[in-house]
């Protein structure tokens, strides 16, 4: 295992665990024996202790009973005012958690820890409302009373007889900073009874001698004692893990509790609790799912789901394995996770079933398995309630008893006919027939009913005395014995093999649900689309309202809801909220806001939380079964991960999209750069010799410079009109305002303006006749052009011919513009287009932009046109086809 | 009245309209390329005429000449426009290319002394329109089929035209 400098080192779980205690608030319980040992009395002594040292106190709930010398010992306290909740036609008074959230002090008294909200509260249990403030930085003193604490539970029910309803999960004692025992002695404890120091409710008094007989008291104070001490030790042990002491604990020692779907499940889950606590062990409860599981009755599927929740809270890890027998499969899991305990509950099945189906505790003893077997004792002895489970399955209508009639009948013909024809030594083999059918269509009941008829008809029809009910042949006795042995038998088996056909019918259908459910989503690639798939198919599942919620700029709104028109409620969205917040589940069947109509489920991937699903049943009322929630659970994984997959997708294209931006401005910072400045070079050089040396030029060369320098000025303005157009291009800003545009107008009037430009080169345009009138904007087509005319200018040599020819290509106008330059390299053709893109990089680069063909595509396409580039057939120069549809 | 359309916070349209209330003074408005749409509302508005910027001192002075030319042609109505060989008499109603008379249909010629009233101003779509058909919402395309015949009959060389010109996005010009 671990070598010797691991051990010297902190635990990292340990320190993780300290670290998270850090930013929670501090808990404090006064645990007390009874009630009257003075906690109530000792948390706010100790109160009075910290605000005289400063520290910001304030009272949540403290209930005094009347009692004056704890009421004395409020005064001086700030007390938080509860809140009032009606509840049918009275008025309670419960801790208000939202106020004390707001006041923020830095330390809060809550007195009964395990006292039961008032239906309507955030959360049905005291504790829960507990666990928010701590959970919010604020430190908590509460009090609590040893019988309340779920794993004693029961213990302290067998002592005094009496069972307390209310409860504090284990892991709330074990979580807890410090636990301060509030002592006294049983004999003190009568004595104060006896004054009337003590307050019982005035349900209890009946109980009252009882239960404060010394006996019980004693009892009551040593589980008071031992638990307390139990925490001091696992105290000492954490310290020591922190500060990597080595110590005498025991590695890796893990109890496994069996969950079964019986009465005494709850029981076993809290004996093993206290072994495992006993041990310093971790606890495990396992459920072996068999063929049995898919036929149980809906009180044993919730019993079941109890003990797991049960368990869960008591801070056991749970775990399902599916498996043919029970035995093998807890011998199998005791091996892999390396148990060395198994506690199992006490069957309270009959004899007969033990019979049929083994004891699961015999069969562990036998299995020579190597763990120490302990059963726990089964409490509950209220008798089970409802049909046992092979009753269950009996068809109630007559249609397949009328079915098993008709066959035993058509056996009887068949019979009647072999026996005419052939001489068979057993004619009872055609009924076996009937009797399987009826097994595997229907089940046991209608099995053993054909059984039943089966026996009649063969007593009637073939053992003599023939036509009577009376065997009169003993061997035939032992023969009929056989036939109902056999078929009773064959019936059992068939049945079952029913029963596991459909089981695997329905875990068939929940993967094939899932198979689906994740093909569907695996190619999603919007958002969207993803959350409606998500919403739809839960909706279909469950037979429920969905929606999604994800959170918007920092608060939870709807994303996606089926039916569409689903709407929450203020509460249910504060109960969604909290969900987020608390990364638990919320809402109805759950810790937390019970009383809501939805049900929140936060799913989430190894990262982080993604999202709230939200179940509103149709069945008014209806709470999800665990199956259900197993598979909203199942679909709410997989659509977390998609969802995932989907927004680190769209992050990649913004990435892209970012990158590509960033290529883009830093190709354009470059032409910028070099294209402002050519012309304003020459600009400036022009002016200053001007200003300087104008005198001794003469004319022709003042002329020269003005020139140049006036050129250079309106190239500048082309350009910067270049940019604008590019710029409103990429902004999509271009919404071509379309009208009738005549080809020969269109050219002609490019021609005028480009003219300035065209001066060193012989133009010619030729437009066909009888050309279609073509619906374009006008002064985009005219810049596009315009922009194809300055580019052939820049690379014809002075003097070479430019030809701008119009002319009708079906169902199109093309615009050509050929120039006599170099044309284009092979390599160009695919890029001329793209923006500060320009043939001829480097020394010999021409003045320009590089954006003046990009703009010319970006006009002819947003107007629905095309353009190309080739080099001219048969001879040096380029040619650019603009292209435009008719109509 | 030289109008810049640009002016940060005052609006330009509603100056002119208000300037157009006070008197015939003429309006010369300035403004950006790519911006036709403003062009055209300031011409529907009462400006006469506008210079894109950036523009040459000798464009804007020519500019500013046939507007004020123009105002002067209301006032004296019933004069001859000429330009190189071409003749409209607009009293007589008779079109001349150098000696030659040109016959040219009812519409034609409206359309054409519209643009001779007018001579060096933009002309709208609209107001030719407006002017010419008594209805705005008739399809511009009509227009376009006139003047392309006009051009026919009066251009030298149609596919080049000299005298009417277009003003893309905006209307046309005669010169």
């Amino acid at each position: 295992m671990a070598n010797a400098a691991d051990e010297t080192r902190p635990s990292p779980d340990a320190l993780l665990k300290a670290a998270e205690k850090e930013s929670r608030g501090k808990h404090k319980i006064f645990l007390g024996a009874a009630p009257g040992v003075g906690k109530t009395w000792e948390m706010l002594s100790a109160a009075h202790r910290g605000k005289r040292e400063g520290i910001d106190v304030v009272v949540g709930v403290v209930e005094t009973h009347g009692r004056a010398e704890t009421e004395a010992q409020l005064a001086g306290l700030e007390v938080v005012p509860r809140r009032k909740v009606a509840y049918r036609e009275r008025t309670l008074e419960e801790m208000d958690i939202d106020a004390i959230l707001a006041r923020r002090p830095a330390l809060v008294l809550v007195d009964e820890l395990a006292h039961t909200n008032a239906e309507g509260s955030r959360h049905p249990k005291r504790y829960l409302d507990v666990e928010e403030l701590l959970a919010a930085g604020i430190d908590v003193y509460s009090t609590l009373n040893v019988q309340h604490v779920e794993s004693l539970n029961d213990v302290v029910a067998r002592i005094t007889r009496i069972r307390v309803r209310e409860t504090v999960p284990d892991r709330i004692v074990d979580a807890a900073d410090e636990v301060e025992l509030v002592d006294l002695t049983p004999a003190d404890l009568i004595a104060r009874l006896s004054e009337g120091k003590v307050y019982v409710r005035d349900q209890a008094q009946r109980a009252l001698k009882h239960y404060f007989s010394p006996g019980n008291l004693t009892a009551l104070r040593e589980l008071a004692l031992r638990r307390t001490a139990e925490r001091v030790d696992e105290q000492m042990r954490s310290y020591m893990r922190e500060h990597a002491i080595a110590g005498p604990w025991a590695a890796g020692e893990r109890v496994i509790v069996c969950l079964d779907p019986g009465p005494g499940a709850a029981n076993a889950v809290r004996a093993a609790k206290r072994s495992a606590d006993a041990l310093d062990a971790e606890l495990i409860a396992l459920y072996v799912e068999t063929d049995r599981h898919a036929g149980l009755s809906e009180q044993e599927r919730v019993r079941l789901a109890e003990a797991m929740r049960l368990a869960a809270q008591l801070g056991a890890e749970v775990a399902t394995v599916p498996g043919r027998s029970v035995v093998e499969e807890i011998v199998a899991f005791a091996r892999s996770r390396n148990a060395t305990r198994v506690v199992v509950g006490k069957s309270r099945r009959s004899r007969w079933f033990e019979l049929r189906h083994g004891s699961i505790v015999d069969e562990l003893v036998r299995s020579n398995s190597g763990l120490a077997i302990e059963v726990a004792p089964s409490a509950d002895t209220s008798p089970q309630a409802g049909p046992s489970d092979w009753l269950r399955d009996v068809p109630l209508s007559p249609g397949p008893y009328l079915e098993g009639a008709l066959s035993t009948v058509l056996a009887t013909a068949l019979g009647v006919m072999i026996d005419r024809l052939i001489i068979l030594p057993n004619i009872s083999l055609v009924f076996v027939v009937p009797v399987l059918a009826a097994a595997v269509r229907h089940g046991l009941v209608p099995s053993l009913w054909v059984s039943g008829l089966s026996v009649l008809a063969y007593n009637f029809f073939f053992i003599p005395p023939l036509y009577l009910f009376i065997v009169a042949d003993p061997a035939n006795v032992v023969a009929l014995f056989f036939f109902m042995v056999v078929a009773v038998v064959a019936s059992a088996l068939a049945a079952r093999t029913r029963t596991q056909t459909e089981s695997a019918r329905r875990e068939a259908r929940t993967t094939a649900e899932l198979y689906a459910f994740s093909r569907k989503i695996a190619g999603v690639i919007e958002a969207d689309d993803l959350l409606w798939i998500v919403v739809t198919h839960l909706a279909r599942l469950l037979k429920a309202e969905i929606v999604i919620l994800m959170p918007e700029q920092g608060s939870l709104t709807t994303c996606a809801a089926f039916p569409p028109d689903s709407e929450l409620s203020d509460a249910d969205l504060a109960a969604a909220r909290w969900s987020w917040d608390a990364d638990r589940p919320a809402g109805r069947g759950t810790d937390t806001l019970p009383g809501g109509r939805w049900l929140f489920v936060p799913i989430r991937t190894s990262r982080s939380a993604v999202a709230i699903i939200g179940v509103l049943p149709q069945r008014e009322g209806h709470a999800l079964s665990a199956g259900e929630r197993r598979l909203l659970e199942a679909v709410g994984n997989q659509a977390a991960v998609a969802v995932e997959r989907v927004t680190l997708a769209e992050d990649i294209d913004r990435a892209r999209l970012g990158a590509e931006r960033e290529r883009l401005r830093s190709a354009m910072l470059t032409s910028v750069s070099h294209d402002l400045r050519t012309p304003l070079a020459s600009i400036i050089g022009s002016l200053s010799s001007l200003r300087s040396y104008g005198a001794r030029y003469d004319a022709a060369t003042r002329e020269e410079l003005l020139g140049t320098a006036l050129g250079e000025a309106e190239r500048l303005d082309r350009f910067v009109g270049n940019l604008l157009d590019m710029t409103r291009l990429d902004a999509g800003a271009i919404a071509p305002k379309r009208e009738a545009v005549e080809v020969g107008d269109l050219v002609s009037t490019t021609l005028r303006r480009v003219q300035p430009l065209l001066k060193d080169h012989a133009v010619a345009s030729i437009v066909s006749s009888g050309l279609p009138v073509l619906s374009l904007d006008f002064v985009l087509a005219e810049q596009a052009l315009f922009n194809l005319l300055d580019n052939a200018a820049k690379y014809s040599p002075a003097g070479g011919h430019i030809e701008v020819e119009a002319r009708p290509a079906d169902g199109h106008v093309e615009i050509v513009v050929r120039d006599e330059g170099p044309g284009l390299a092979v390599e160009d053709l695919g890029r001329i287009f793209d923006k500060f893109y320009r043939a001829q990089e480097g020394d010999r680069r021409l003045a320009g932009t590089g954006l003046g063909l990009a703009i010319a595509r970006g006009f002819v396409e947003v107007q629905g046109g095309t353009i190309v580039a080739r080099n001219r057939a048969g001879r040096s120069g380029a040619e650019f086809v603009v292209s435009y549809p008719v109509g | 009245m030289l109008l810049d359309l640009g002016l940060p916070d005052v609006d330009g349209l509603g100056l002119i309209g208000r300037i157009r209330a006070l008197g015939p003074v003429p309006i010369v408005v300035l403004s950006s390329r790519g911006d036709e749409a403003a062009k055209v509302a300031a011409l529907d508005s009462g400006a006469d005429d506008y210079v894109t910027k950036p523009f040459g001192a000798e464009e804007l002075m020519a500019r500013l000449r046939a507007a004020l030319r123009h105002r002067l042609q209301e006032q004296g109505a019933g004069r001859v426009f000429t330009s190189d060989d071409l003749s409209v008499d607009l009293v007589r109603r008779l079109v001349r290319r150098g000696t030659e008379d040109i016959k040219l249909s009812p519409k034609e010629y409206d359309i054409l002394e519209q643009l001779a009233i007018h001579a060096g101003k933009v002309l709208t779509h609209k107001h030719l329109l407006r002017e010419v058909w008594r209805d705005e919402s008739v399809d511009p395309q009509y227009l376009r089929v006139y003047v392309r015949q006009l051009r026919q009959k009066i251009e030298a060389d149609p596919a080049t035209p000299r005298h009417v010109l277009t003003e893309p996005g905006v209307g046309y010009r005669l010169v």
